[in-house]
């Protein structure tokens, strides 16, 4: 397990350099100059020379780039330049927002797409079967960006039940030391700032993980019925045992592997998908700020915010890998 | 001791308990808030450095925080903010000021004229990144006496009052500034405006409460939330739903929609930003047939009525009729039979079309790209062939900087302070960064308007060069936007003429 983690670890830094080096070039190259961006009416060329040289942005590419890079193994991301603040302090002010919101859009997409797999397999020769398929299909076809809109006019406006915009009420009075504001609500038992975060996190929460949840629900079922026609399932069945003990306890385990393993690539398309469900929602995470940082071409912030991204796709890939060989012990003593 | 199970289950019962017994206030009900659903998110809160220091819409914010040297009404009007006398000497090489007394900043400390100062000083200095610390710098030299602030022209700009109630003409607190940094400022800002910073949280919602020490009318409610809603569907939601009380910007389809709807209510005005084309100086933008001909073939009624529901006012220059120097007279007008006529001398016809590309942005501004492809179409009606990029506006501001245009591109411009300066100026003067239009002969009409002393001839001189460019067709003016806001029928909502929704004028019907 040492071997694996060093050799793993060893491939993360390797990755992010190359996250780095292909960040900084593409942002040179890509159109858009964040100074032109931010020069008022009266500016002269004299101001604008002045600005590009006070942003580092005077000096040549290999320059910045080195600059940058020094000053990121010192741990300094440098300054936003739309928002004059320390690029790691945002990251990591916005960074449990998004957090919190994809683990429990992980956690309601893998409970209902368990619980589809788990319905669709136990009435796999049930007239409902179809219908599970239809749901499941439905689920899978629609991106998050058109079940973020549906939700807004559904539960909105039509049936105004939930919060429109942002994480938290506006009018409440909050002193969260951590910004995961709601498990710290819990933990310190404010159930009514729990209860306000949940109603607004409801939304968001939901329009990522439907996606996910047809996705996890076909891919488990498949492992499942595959695993139902299995020999050690029919000693079991002989046995006695019913049929929802058997998906549980015996389909399962071998089913769960490579149902892990995609949902761990899933939960990383899942985290990209936050940026667009973020800002229909106005969430203040790291997605919601991602795009206001590519609006005002702010260099340094899309640099971290890129980085930061990078980080939290190979820890869930670690994650993932760890996890399939947990769950199976071949791979274990391989 | 606490269990696990226990606590899951006393956490998920409250939760759930909580949320069915709706014990929390819903949002946009309590008559003493107001909230607003904003259409910009407020990336800092330093109203004079960065790119938010010059982006209009926020200016909103910054001037409920703080206060301009100078005010402004929603009708451009100015009027005394925290300088209450203004002036230059008779020969323009001095300035003086008189600072209103009686004013406290956020945190109880009176403000002084050393804070005045101090502000002019670092806005002038371009260590501080002002993005337009030239025009600040043209005044220096301060002394204080009393409550009176004297100073030299150093070059003389005869705008340099206007821009104190316009782009980074705010006065910041240098004792409060100068202790805990500009970062830590930016985070926990003080001002002297009618509303302080409560809470605020970047990309999600600004909570301000109200001054209680304000120099000017008492704050209309004690608490004003801005609600950063930058995806117009969220924003005709959040005021449909109920839930935000005020909102700008949506589409005109939703405002007739809503503004009919029981318990809303709608006002759209025109305001100081306006659609127009750059032409560059390039091509076949070069033959003065073409250049009129692209404008007199523009039907721009028919696009406002039928593309933005009749919410738009067509203009034949860069001022809008609020403006000092708006001339009535200059007209270029809709004329199919001359701009056929026109080409035709150049050798252009519909068989054999001037072709040029034209630069838009898409979803920038309302109706953006359709407008240009409606214009593309009537162009080809007459025997020009047109074809359209779409570039993001940070593309735009980067051709725009380097004079890379295409030989025609679509642009919104604003003019907070309504000086031709500020429009037709800095749009079509060759050396500024933002004009595209680069010939000694308009150059050679605007050059000595920037620093002529006698206000009434700079006016008259401002009209000579929008008649003289109508003329020649350097540029072509579009429409004056109309910005729609809704709000709810229990509010009374002054629209702005500048653009800038702010909430003391928003007031409890």
């Amino acid at each position: 397990m040492i071997g694996l983690i060093t050799k793993r670890a060893g491939m993360a830094a390797v990755t992010l350099f190359g996250v780095a080096v292909v960040v900084f070039g593409l942002l040179r190259v890509a159109p858009g100059d964040p100074i032109a961006m931010m020069i008022g009416p009266g500016a002269t060329a004299d101001d604008i020379l002045r600005l590009r040289a006070s942003y580092g942005l005077d000096q040549p590419l290999i320059n910045q780039f080195w600059i940058w890079l020094g000053s990121l193994l010192q741990g300094d991301f440098g300054t936003s330049i739309s928002r004059r603040i320390d690029v790691g302090q945002l990251l990591l002010e916005r960074l449990p927002a998004t957090i919190e919101l994809a683990l429990m859009a992980l956690l309601v997409s893998m409970v209902l797409g368990g619980f589809i797999a788990i319905i669709g397999t136990l009435w796999r020769r049930h007239w409902a079967s179809g219908a599970i398929d239809g749901v499941n299909g439905v689920l899978l076809a629609i991106p998050e960006f058109v079940w973020a809109l549906a939700l807004v006019l559904a539960l909105g406006v039509a049936f105004p039940v939930l919060p429109l915009s942002g994480r938290i009420n506006p009018s409440l009075t909050t002193d969260f030391r951590t910004g995961f504001s709601l498990l710290e609500s819990l933990l310190i038992f404010r159930f009514d700032l729990a209860a306000d975060l949940a109603r607004h996190m409801t939304m968001p929460v939901l329009a990522l993980a439907l996606p996910l949840a047809g996705i996890i629900a076909r891919v488990l079922r498949e492992a499942l019925s595959e695993a139902m026609m299995q020999d050690y399932v029919t000693l079991a069945r002989v046995k006695g045992m019913s049929e929802l003990r058997l998906i549980l306890f015996e389909a399962m385990r071998n089913a769960i592997g490579p149902t892990l393993a995609l949902t761990g690539v899933q939960f990383t398309f899942l985290i990209g998908g936050t940026v667009i469900v973020e800002k229909i929602f106005s969430y203040p995470g790291l997605g919601n700020m991602a795009i206001d940082a590519v609006v005002n071409r702010d260099f340094p912030l899309i640099q971290g915010l890129v980085l930061m991204f990078g980080v939290i796709f190979i820890l869930i890939n670690l994650l993932v890998d760890f996890a399939v060989v947990a769950f199976n012990p071949r791979l274990r003593h391989g | 001791m606490l269990k696990r199970r226990t606590f899951l289950a006393a956490g998920s019962a409250g939760i759930v308990a909580a949320a069915l017994a709706g014990t929390l206030p819903a949002l946009g009900q309590d008559a003493d808030t107001l909230t607003i659903a904003f259409n910009v998110n407020l990336p800092s809160f330093d109203p004079t450095t960065g790119g938010s220091a010059v982006n209009p819409t926020i200016q909103a914010i910054y001037c409920t925080v703080f206060d301009q040297y100078i005010g402004q009404g929603p009708d451009l009007a100015f009027e005394p903010g925290l300088l209450t006398e203004w002036g230059f000497n008779d020969d323009k090489t001095k300035v003086s000021m008189t600072v209103r007394e009686g004013v406290v900043w956020h945190d109880g400390t009176p403000l002084t004229p050393e804070d005045v100062v101090w502000s002019l000083q670092r806005a002038g200095d371009p260590a501080n990144g002002n993005p337009v610390s030239g025009v600040w710098a043209s005044i220096g030299n301060f002394t204080v006496d009393g409550n009176r602030i004297d100073g030299d022209v150093v070059a003389f700009d005869p705008t340099i009052f206007k821009w104190m109630a316009f782009l980074t003409g705010y006065v910041l607190p240098k004792a409060y500034f100068e202790k805990v940094g500009a970062e830590a400022f930016n985070q926990a800002p003080i001002g002297t405006g009618p509303y302080m910073v409560d809470v605020f949280e970047s990309n999600a919602f600004l909570r301000l409460k109200a001054n209680p020490n304000y120099w000017g009318a008492k704050p209309n409610f004690e608490t004003v939330i801005f609600k950063f809603v930058t995806d117009a569907t969220s924003r005709t939601a959040e005021i449909e739903s109920g839930a935000s009380d005020v909102t700008l910007e949506v589409s005109y389809e939703d405002y007739d929609r809503l503004r009919e709807t029981e318990g809303l209510d709608g006002v759209a005005v025109p305001i100081s930003d306006i659609g127009m084309i750059f032409l560059n100086n390039i091509g076949p933008m070069l033959d003065k047939n073409v250049r009129l001909a692209a404008h007199h073939a523009i039907n721009k009624q028919a696009i406002i009525d039928r593309l933005l529901h009749g919410y738009g006012i067509p203009i034949d220059t860069l001022q809008t009729p609020e403006y000092e120097a708006y001339d009535a007279s200059i007209k270029v007008g809709f004329d199919e039979a001359r701009a056929i006529k026109l080409l035709a001398a150049s050798g252009f016809s519909t068989a054999n079309p001037v072709r040029f590309p034209i630069q838009t942005t898409r979803g920038l501004k309302p109706k953006d790209y359709e407008m240009i492809q409606a214009i593309v179409g009537m162009w080809r009606k007459v025997g020009i062939e047109a074809e359209i990029e779409v570039y993001e506006i940070a593309k735009h501001y980067e051709l725009r900087a380097a004079d890379q245009l295409a030989p025609a591109a679509f642009y919104n411009w604003g003019d907070a302070i309504g000086d031709a300066s500020a429009s037709t100026g800095f749009a079509m003067f060759g050396p500024t960064p933002h004009s595209v239009w680069d010939t000694e002969d308009l150059d050679a009409m605007i050059g000595p308007l920037w620093t002529e002393k006698d206000e009434a001839a700079r006016i008259s001189g401002w009209k000579a060069v929008d008649k003289y460019i109508a003329e020649e067709g350097y540029v072509i003016p579009l429409l004056q936007y109309v910005q729609p806001i809704l709000f709810k029928s229990t509010l009374v909502v002054i629209p702005n003429t500048s653009g800038a929704l702010q909430p003391s004028l928003i007031s409890k019907a």
